[in-house]
């Protein structure tokens, strides 16, 4: 068993309170660095430890922060996403589930580093009960001092409300998801100056996973070496809140090392593939990333490293394949997924996607032909000139599929039926 | 016409508000779950409301998975179709629900009580195959547990929560 930091006051079936919080060390953090450290320490403690982004693309949240110049305008915004419609990811739940103060520490220390005003959690429909545990919890960390004005007789002020989503994918992608919180139609926007500058309301907007905020609290309190000393790999650090779902026996969220081997969180977390199965693939971290073949099944669950086998750590949410599932079915899916989820704005995004799904849809149907190879490519590769990072993410299945399962295509097209379909 | 209040409610809301807009789905869910969904009517009162055209709110009403612009029954099915679901057998499961309440997805039952929707992952990727009825998640499912459910909801009112 790893050391639990996210997960140390994790209960079966049952929320943290604040006072389970606080024994444990909960806003400790917050008292001393409003007492002791100024905005810009706190951000430096966060670049020293190397806090990488949770949210799937690793950038680093002590650089966000620092992009959020002294002379930038007030109020400024804390954004923080519960959103996760990326398929198989659930971290985000299970942690509200948990321990929500220190969501609302982690928040309000990053508030401080920016001096924002106010924080704000974007909450998908489908966790209803999530936003229903924020509005209580908030109001008791408000009741505790935490909270409001002149937090523990500071003279920082900050406040955190929730905003209920109506629910869609692309309100993750970050200017779409200011758009959504302001009311308007979530189209992402393209834009020379970043959230940092103009954001929510033309205002310095920081938009944090919330995977990231609640190791802020920890690298405060124990320090950018401690943190570090977490991971299992260099280039890493910290713990991670992986996911494991598809055909292993326990599926679940666990807090591994970051870094850890993915063979270690299959077979010994996710209690190995269900019996009479065996492994053919996952996708290591979402929909929007590619399938992996069986020859990295010990890769190193960090940013780098599973960037060095060509691939993405993106949420870390690991979706197991096994091999009787049909890859062509399984990658038809996905991109019906997202011809469903593209918010229809940009050509590409809108035009690409459903020939992609409409090639997939023959190719599965019994109706292939081998030009529809290279048509699968070229359009997969047309996304790439799309408004934003969604439509590129799409086409991760299906460029991976082409590039480590072809076999299983070209038996599709060869026998003029899924194989896997009796 | 919206009770008084239900009205006061929502007025209190928009006026405490920095920025009307910010509230503009709250609002729809509000008026969605008053109506039992956003007509056309509550449209408009919608947008009344917080100051934005109707077809400000249309914009937002048509984009969004769970606000619903068509009449729906009492208790909303999303089935979750995203991948892991449908690897765990997300086809039977819907396929023994449109059986079973005689309906096809996007339907819904003569008596006005269920509504089937096909959605996109829902997040209970660890309860797969799952869905969720009025905002609730259940799974893993099996026929027993759907059986077990839909006669519950048919004897007993669940609590709804789609709204604050």
């Amino acid at each position: 068993m790893y050391p639990q930091v996210l997960f140390q006051n994790r209960k079966p079936n049952r929320i943290a309170t604040i006072d389970e919080y606080r024994q444990s060390g909960g806003y400790e953090a917050l008292a001393t660095a409003l007492q002791k450290y100024s905005p810009k320490e706190v951000q430096q403690i966060v670049v020293d430890a190397n806090l990488q982004g949770r949210g799937g693309a690793g950038f680093p949240a002590g650089l966000k922060w620092k992009a959020v110049a002294d002379d930038f305008p007030f109020p400024r915004y804390i954004i923080s996403n519960i959103d996760e419609y990326e398929p198989g990811t659930f971290k985000d739940r299970v942690m509200t589930h948990t321990d929500p103060h220190m969501i609302i520490e982690g928040m309000i220390l990053a508030g401080y580093a920016v001096l924002a005003s106010q924080g704000m959690v974007f909450v998908r429909p489908s966790y209803e009960s999530s936003a229903v545990i924020f509005e209580r919890e908030l109001k008791i960390a408000r009741e505790a001092g935490y909270l409001g004005k002149n937090i523990l007789g500071s003279n920082f002020s900050f406040d955190i409300v929730v905003h209920r989503s109506g629910g869609r994918y692309i309100c993750g992608e970050g200017t779409a998801q200011i758009n959504a919180i302001q009311g308007k139609r979530p189209y992402p926007v393209q834009s020379p100056v970043r959230s940092t500058e103009k954001g929510l309301w033309d205002k310095p907007t920081v938009l944090n996973n919330m995977e990231t905020l609640v190791n802020v609290p920890h690298v405060v309190r124990h320090g950018a070496e401690w943190f570090k000393g977490l991971a299992k790999t260099k280039s890493s650090s910290g713990t991670k809140l992986y996911c494991v779902s598809g055909k292993v026996n326990r599926p679940g969220c666990f807090e591994l090392p970051m870094g850890i081997r993915l063979s270690e969180i299959i077979d010994e977390y996710g209690g190995g593939m269900l019996p009479g199965h065996q492994f053919k693939t996952c996708l290591p971290g979402g929909a929007s990333t590619l399938y992996l073949p069986k020859k990295y099944y010990d890769v190193e669950m960090d940013f780098d490293s599973v960037k060095k086998v060509g691939n993405r750590l993106g949420t870390g949410a690991i979706i197991v394949f096994d091999q009787k599932t049909c890859l062509v079915g399984a990658t038809l899916n996905l991109i019906e997924f997202f011809v469903r989820e593209s918010c229809g704005w940009c050509t590409p995004c809108r035009e690409a996607l459903p020939f992609i799904r409409d090639l997939l849809w023959r190719i599965e149907n019994g109706e292939g032909q081998e030009e529809f190879i290279p048509m699968l490519r070229r359009m997969s590769q047309h996304t790439w000139k799309s408004y934003c990072a969604f439509a590129p993410g799409a086409t991760m299945p299906v460029t991976s599929l082409l590039d480590h399962f072809m076999d299983e295509v070209q038996e599709h097209i060869s026998q003029k039926k899924c194989p896997f379909k009796g | 016409m919206l009770p008084k209040q239900l009205l006061e409610t929502l007025q209190a809301q928009i006026a405490n508000a920095e920025h009307p807009r910010e509230l503009a789905v709250d609002v729809m869910l509000s008026l969605q779950q008053h109506y039992g969904y956003l007509s056309d009517e509550a449209l408009e009162e919608g947008a009344r409301l917080l100051g934005m055209t109707p077809l400000e709110m249309e914009e937002l009403a048509t984009f969004y998975d769970f606000i619903y612009r068509e009449p729906v029954g009492k208790f909303v099915i999303h089935v979750c179709d995203g991948v892991v679901c449908w690897m765990n057998g997300y086809e039977s499961v819907m396929g023994y629900l449109c059986k079973k309440l005689g309906i096809e997805p996007g339907e819904t039952t003569k008596d006005g009580l269920f509504t089937i929707l096909p959605t996109a992952c829902i997040g209970y990727c660890d309860l797969s195959p799952a869905m969720l009825i009025n905002g609730r998640p259940h799974g893993p499912l099996t026929a027993e547990k759907i059986d077990h459910i839909l006669n519950r909801l048919r004897t007993e009112p669940p609590p709804v929560r789609m709204a604050r």
